[in-house]
């Protein structure tokens, strides 16, 4: 039993990174349409960059998180005034094709500065376990788990009540009537592509600070799909959930494939075994928008 | 007169290929309501959306002619610049943000105006629409068309504009709902001394508020003059209010007629 309580709260913290990941999908995805293939790239960007300047620059980790996200934002502009802006009102999958290939590009970048060798970040948090219900947690599982809520209602906040929050969903729901009202739609989309940024970033900076990084944590791009597919493409509290439900589900599966079947691995496809079934169920996800229709 | 809105010969080309404004002229008297009516594919929207800046979106160039507000040149700018100088235009179809509620729709009508205002023209708005404050709350997608349209002219409200575009308000709505929105515009007017050009098929709704009015046909004005005039005009209103001249149904002679007299006005 114990063992089971262990995997599901490690699949939450694993879960909450896949939510913020998500989350910067699924903004992206509501305001732009954009379907972006490098969001796990973002992630792989932001986890590096932090790991220079913490270890190859020496800068105090909280500096080092902050300037991260600070570069964050221009890499959400640089990426929609380069990439995607030469691209608006051009065929969907040619724009899809394109993240495709930035996800290799930066994915080339980042194994030309750094390696493809793992790189361990410096210890912020203690190592001493905290015992939460009797069950031994890391604390840096405990700060992930915080922050991740934490991002979670700041965003929440922004997109409810803030006068920009608002008119990007105005934007994604309708362009031209939001353009309409005068709302400056294409300084929207790189709203949209800083928030996917910076929140991709900080899921790499803790994914760093638990397990360390490697030119290969660009695949979290592809758990991410299972997660927003089951939440809804464009729906954040889906991707909040599809993220947490996708992590625990994963850990769990492979913890029991591991008990019964003695079979190790399964994690990495248990999340899209999940997908299929869920899909199966509920095609438009758990909270997919089904156009609103009046009676 | 005083003219806040004049267009010049505008010509206006859809996908670089189909010309659809041949050289369309008119003037929005400050202060006043000018209605633009017209048949279906005349013209009408696509004159209003040259005017505010979102035939970009579509596709659409201005390939002649001027639109001059306040006597300087407005074509060519991006629909926020045309917002933020006072123009603000209520599209076609309504155009609500179905999954925001009431309220945030009404607060996007406010995006390009100070935050301090915001509270007190969401006052006026409920001033003029009642329904919409008991439905504030509510995602604006579950409204009736009615109350939808009262959202969209809220919007037009909340941004204050001094030259106001409105899009066939009428359109789809009950007849009754159709005279309250009518006077809620003619209101709106007379309080704010907001201009406003008027599209729309109703031409007895529209001639009813408006003091000037033109009519067009296939991308060029046939024929304006005041709504009293073209109210007792015998070709509107047999073909623009349905009143046959005879009492008989229009027959193609009357057309043809209709045509020629068309072609001599233009
Ligand atoms: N985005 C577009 N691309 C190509 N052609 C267009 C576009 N929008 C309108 N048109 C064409 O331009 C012509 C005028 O259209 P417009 O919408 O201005 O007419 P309208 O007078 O508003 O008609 P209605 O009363 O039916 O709304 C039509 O023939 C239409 O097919
Ligand atoms: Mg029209």
């Amino acid at each position: 039993m114990e063992y089971y309580l262990q995997l599901i709260v490690n699949g939450l913290v694993v879960g909450s990174i896949y939510s913020l990941v998500a989350l910067g999908f699924v903004i992206i995805y509501k305001a732009t349409k954009v379907v972006n293939f490098a969001q796990g790239e973002m992630v792989m960007v932001g986890a590096y960059i932090c790991f220079a300047l913490t270890v190859q620059f020496n800068i105090p980790f909280i500096w080092a998180f902050l300037i991260t996200l600070g570069f964050s934002v221009l890499l959400g502009l640089a990426i929609e005034r380069m990439v995607l802006r030469p691209l608006i009102g051009e065929e969907h999958i040619s724009v899809i094709m394109v993240t495709v290939g930035m996800s290799s590009v930066l994915k080339s970048l980042v194994q030309l500065c750094w390696g493809t060798q793992i790189k361990v970040y410096p210890q912020v948090l203690p190592t001493e376990p905290v015992m939460i219900a009797g069950l031994p947690v890391a604390p840096v599982y405990i700060a992930a788990f915080i922050l991740s809520v934490i991002l979670f209602a700041v965003f929440s906040v922004f997109f409810k009540y803030s006068r920009t929050g608002v008119a990007m969903r105005a934007t994604a729901f309708d362009q031209q009537a939001a353009q309409s009202m005068g709302i400056g739609i294409k300084n929207i989309f790189a709203m949209s592509w800083c928030i996917a940024c910076i929140v991709s970033a900080v899921g790499g900076v803790i994914l760093g600070n638990i397990n360390g990084i490697n030119s290969h944590i660009g695949h979290l791009g592809l758990k991410v799909f299972p997660a927003v597919i089951l939440g809804g493409l464009d729906s954040l509290l889906g991707a909040a959930l599809g993220g947490l439900i996708i992590g625990v589900l994963e850990n769990v599966c492979d913890g029991a494939a591991r008990q019964f079947f003695n079979l190790g691995g399964f994690r990495e496809v248990a999340a899209f075994i999940i997908l299929v079934v869920i899909l199966m169920i509920k095609p438009y996800g758990l909270f997919g928008t089904k156009e609103i229709e009046r009676v | 007169m005083d003219d806040i809105l004049k267009v010049e010969n505008l010509e206006v080309v859809y996908n670089d290929v189909v010309l659809v404004l041949k050289g369309l002229s008119l003037a929005c008297p400050r202060g006043r309501i000018t209605a633009l009516l017209g048949a279906n594919g005349a013209g009408k929207s696509t004159t209003l959306k040259a005017i505010s800046g979102l035939l970009e979106t579509e596709d659409g160039e201005v390939t002649d002619g001027v639109v001059l507000y306040n006597d300087e040149p407005i074509q060519g700018l991006i629909p926020e610049r045309i917002v933020k100088r006072g123009i603000f235009q209520v599209m076609e179809g309504r155009r609500i943000f179905e999954d925001l509620t009431v309220e945030e729709n009404l607060r996007c009508g406010a995006f390009t105006r100070p935050r301090s205002e915001i509270a007190e023209s969401m006052e006026r708005v409920y001033a003029y629409f009642p329904r919409l404050k008991e439905r504030s709350r509510q995602l604006a997608g579950y409204m009736s068309g009615g109350e939808q349209q009262m959202c969209a002219i809220g919007r037009a409200i909340m941004a204050r504009p001094e030259l106001l575009l409105l899009d066939e308000p009428s359109l789809g709505l009950a007849p009754l709902l159709v005279e309250e929105i009518f006077e809620i515009i003619k209101r709106f007017n007379q309080d704010e001394g907001v201009t406003i050009l008027l599209v729309e098929q109703n031409a007895r709704a529209a001639l009813s508020v408006a003091e000037r009015a033109y009519i067009m046909e296939n991308g060029r004005v046939v024929m304006d003059g005041t709504a009293d005039d073209l109210l007792h005009n015998p070709d509107v209103q047999e073909f623009y209010l349905g009143m046959g001249r005879t009492g008989d149904k229009k027959s193609y002679r009357d057309v043809k007629h209709y045509r020629r007299r068309k072609r001599w006005l233009g």
